[in-house]
């Protein structure tokens, strides 16, 4: 519907074309250009900013049954701030945070680098690694499922070969959320090492060059050069994955049963919106966190923005 | 400039093209074509597929003008479906409903009341049982008409009681036996649990706190009985089997369900209901009994039934359709499979015998003295709050008692909303 009006505007240029010639040349760019992203912008509005905006005007209601709603106010937030259980996943979410981004980044820039390097059979290495990326989140979590199953599970079999009777590792409160974490973690790398190793491989070779004839060794290589060149790409991958993390919501789903004795201890904010939105039908509460948790993520991106003055390099 | 143009056209061509395929997708569905009438039908388990499309079949026979679309939705997203759909009033023409959603979509009014139209048509309630049809009657007007019913069994490996060398449960059965017997039948050695103590209400907890004489929700429907004496005794009856060492604890059981625990032998006991029998039937070893008795017997029933959306444009065809489905020619398909057992008076005998090696009489006994599902609005919000926290006093994380006081003050406030 959009491209009748943009139609006309490229006439009317057409017709005065000889009064500005310049002028008309940039116009007519700078339609092409609103015209080649005007597809996805409008995909964009309709299934993106929308929702928000209607999200953010849900959070003040109240909803009843088949999408009726009253308009309550700050009601929702003031609750907020009594929810335990909120508290508590915020909690969750911010141990899960703590271990997943930083160890996940940690390993996939030790993995990236050892791929790098001139190794046999490299792109095996590097097809095992990213296999978990292209396999569906539900099938890895019903397979780590059975591996961490206390009574029948492999893992639990293997530390008995060795005399060790396993934990619970998906029904112990203590445990479930680390357990969830190295699933996590193990799923995620693939992701981020293909990005750091396009990152590694954009660094000019002429700086190892010059490493080698001022004899450094692969050590301080490494921290002088490779990492600080790499720096952009792991500011970028930091932000996917903390936004990734704040959002975790399939893997708890599928591992921790709904009458599981883990639950409380590993729910997330996702998970606890999920199961106010969709369980106990209350969809302006639910609004309420999605609100929160989106302005959350929005400030420790601005953090994050303002702190990579200090840290990355772009050369 | 003759190819900007061309690709401008082209642009603005497929994009219209893009806009009008989004809005004409569904505005033929439903619509009348040469005559014929298509209804679509909702319904959530898959192993009733083959006798539901039979009973469509059957039904083209007699009107051959009514198409009817079967749209499957796995039960974990049927009813969150649903209430979207009930949103935008885009509901099935026919669905199933379940005792926990009827009173909020009658209420809601996205379902249609059936009295009058059954009083019209002279179409007989009497053919169901009254406990089923008070399950689906809301302020005095009947919503669903019942298509078919559950109860609970004791369903039991007859390999352990052998070895054992234990009888096997009959009718007169009471909690001191079951304690017993479960005592008798556990073998930590062979990693076999007498009874699977299972924290599910319906073959579970309900039935417990019915046998001891206690109710869930009151009369009045403005308060639960889970803080009563009754209730409390029989959560604890419950809950003893794990603290003594019978049961699987309530983590190994949400890990490993119970029914795979059963079916693989590990566990000799457990409640559970005629919907496993297709499950069940594959193993020679299982069999039911009723279950036990306590100060008196009590188990809950429960039944689906066919309703009919309010938004839907055919009505009289949606109703033929549902009267069919009630029809003692449906049920008959029902039976015949196995899978569920029909509502429809007397055809129950002919599911029975669809499994000959089972004592699926066991089921059919238990609605004599069975108690319906409790169903008020908030139904769902409470089986929620159920799970939250019992689960604390199933895996003695706190005590019952401490359980049921929080239990009953969130699901009187969600009774009083």
């Amino acid at each position: 519907m959009k491209e009748i009006p943009l139609q006309a505007e490229v006439k009317a240029p057409k017709k005065f074309k000889v009064s500005s010639l310049t002028k008309t040349r940039k116009r007519s760019d700078y339609l092409w250009a609103y015209l080649m992203i005007a597809p996805t912008m409008l995909g964009l509005i309709i299934f993106y900013l929308w929702p928000i905006i209607q999200t953010f005007y849900f959070s003040f209601t109240e909803w009843g049954a088949f999408g009726q709603y009253e308009w309550t106010g700050l009601d929702n937030y003031k609750r907020m701030l009594e929810d335990t259980n909120l508290l508590k996943s915020f909690k969750n979410t911010g141990i899960y945070i703590i271990f997943t981004v930083p160890i996940g980044i940690f390993l996939s820039i030790l993995v990236a680098v050892l791929l790098n390097q001139k190794i046999k059979g490299k792109s095996v290495y590097r097809t095992l690694y990213f296999l978990p990326v292209i396999t569906m989140p539900a099938a890895i979590a019903m397979v780590w499922k059975w591996l961490y199953n206390s009574d029948y599970g492999l893992l639990n079999y293997l530390l008995s070969l060795i005399g060790i009777k396993g934990p619970q590792w998906v029904s112990d409160p203590k445990i479930a959320l680390y357990s969830i974490i190295v699933v996590a973690i193990w799923s995620g790398i693939g992701y981020n090492m293909v990005i750091f190793l396009s990152g590694l491989q954009g660094i000019p070779k002429m700086y190892y060059e010059a490493a080698e004839i001022d004899g450094a060794g692969p050590i301080r290589v490494f921290f002088k050069i490779t990492l600080p060149l790499l720096s952009p790409v792991i500011f970028f991958v930091s932000i996917m994955s903390l936004i990734g993390a704040f959002q975790v919501f399939d893997l708890i789903f599928m591992m921790i049963g709904k009458s599981s004795t883990a639950l409380e201890s590993t729910q997330s904010i996702v998970y606890l919106f999920y199961q106010y939105a969709f369980v106990l039908n209350d969809k302006g509460y639910a609004a309420a966190i999605a609100v929160l948790l989106l302005i959350v993520i929005l400030i420790i991106t601005v953090i994050q923005m303002v702190l990579q003055k200090k840290w990355v390099h772009y050369d | 400039m003759m190819k900007k143009w061309l690709i401008m056209l082209l642009t603005v061509v497929l994009g219209l093209l893009g806009l009008a395929g989004c809005s004409d997708s569904d505005k033929a569905s439903g619509d009348a074509k040469d005559g014929k009438v298509e209804i679509t039908y909702g319904f959530w388990d898959k192993k009733q597929v083959s006798a539901i499309e039979e009973i469509i079949k059957l039904f083209n026979e007699k009107y051959p003008n009514i198409k009817v679309k079967t749209e499957l939705t796995p039960y974990g997203q049927y009813f969150q479906k649903l209430e979207t759909a009930a949103t935008g009033g885009a509901l099935p023409d026919v669905l199933w409903m379940n005792g926990a959603h009827v009173v909020q979509y009658a209420e809601g009014k996205v379902i249609l009341p059936l009295s009058d139209m059954a009083k019209k048509d002279n179409y007989s309630l009497d053919n169901y049982s009254k406990s089923l049809i008070d399950l689906y009657t809301v302020d005095g007007k009947v919503y669903g008409i019942p298509k078919d019913y559950d109860t609970t069994g004791l369903w039991y490996n007859k390999k352990i009681f052998d070895d054992a060398g234990v009888p096997y449960p009959d009718d007169t059965w009471d909690w001191n036996k079951l304690k017993e017997v479960a005592k008798q039948l556990t073998n930590k050695e062979k990693g076999i649990w007498g009874y699977a103590a299972l924290m599910g209400n319906q073959g579970g907890y309900y039935d417990f706190i019915w046998q001891n004489g206690g109710h869930i929700i009151s009369k009045d429907g403005k308060s639960v009985g889970f803080d009563q004496p009754e209730a409390i005794e029989a959560l604890k009856y419950n809950i003893s089997f794990i603290k003594e060492g019978l049961s699987p604890t309530q983590a190994q059981m949400t890990e490993t369900a119970a029914s795979e625990l059963f079916s693989s032998g590990k566990v000799a006991m457990m409640f559970d209901g005629p919907w496993m029998v297709p499950e069940y039937k594959n193993n020679p070893d299982l069999n039911v009994a009723v279950v036990p008795k306590g100060k008196k017997r009590a188990v809950a029933i429960h039944g689906l039934s066919n309703v009919i959306a309010a938004n839907t444009k055919h009505k009289d065809a949606a109703w033929k359709f549902v009267q069919f489905l009630g029809s003692k020619e449906a049920a008959d398909v029902y039976a015949k499979t196995g899978t569920v057992i029909p509502a429809y008076n007397g055809t129950q005998d002919a599911w029975k015998e669809a499994v000959p090696d089972l004592n699926l009489q066991a089921f059919i006994d238990g609605a004599e003295y069975s108690v319906p599902l409790p169903s008020v609005k908030n139904t769902g919000e409470i089986w929620q709050y159920e799970t939250d926290i019992l689960k604390k006093a199933w895996s003695e994380e706190v005590s019952v008692e401490d359980a049921v006081k929080e239990l009953t003050k969130k699901a009187n406030e969600s009774l009083s909303k």
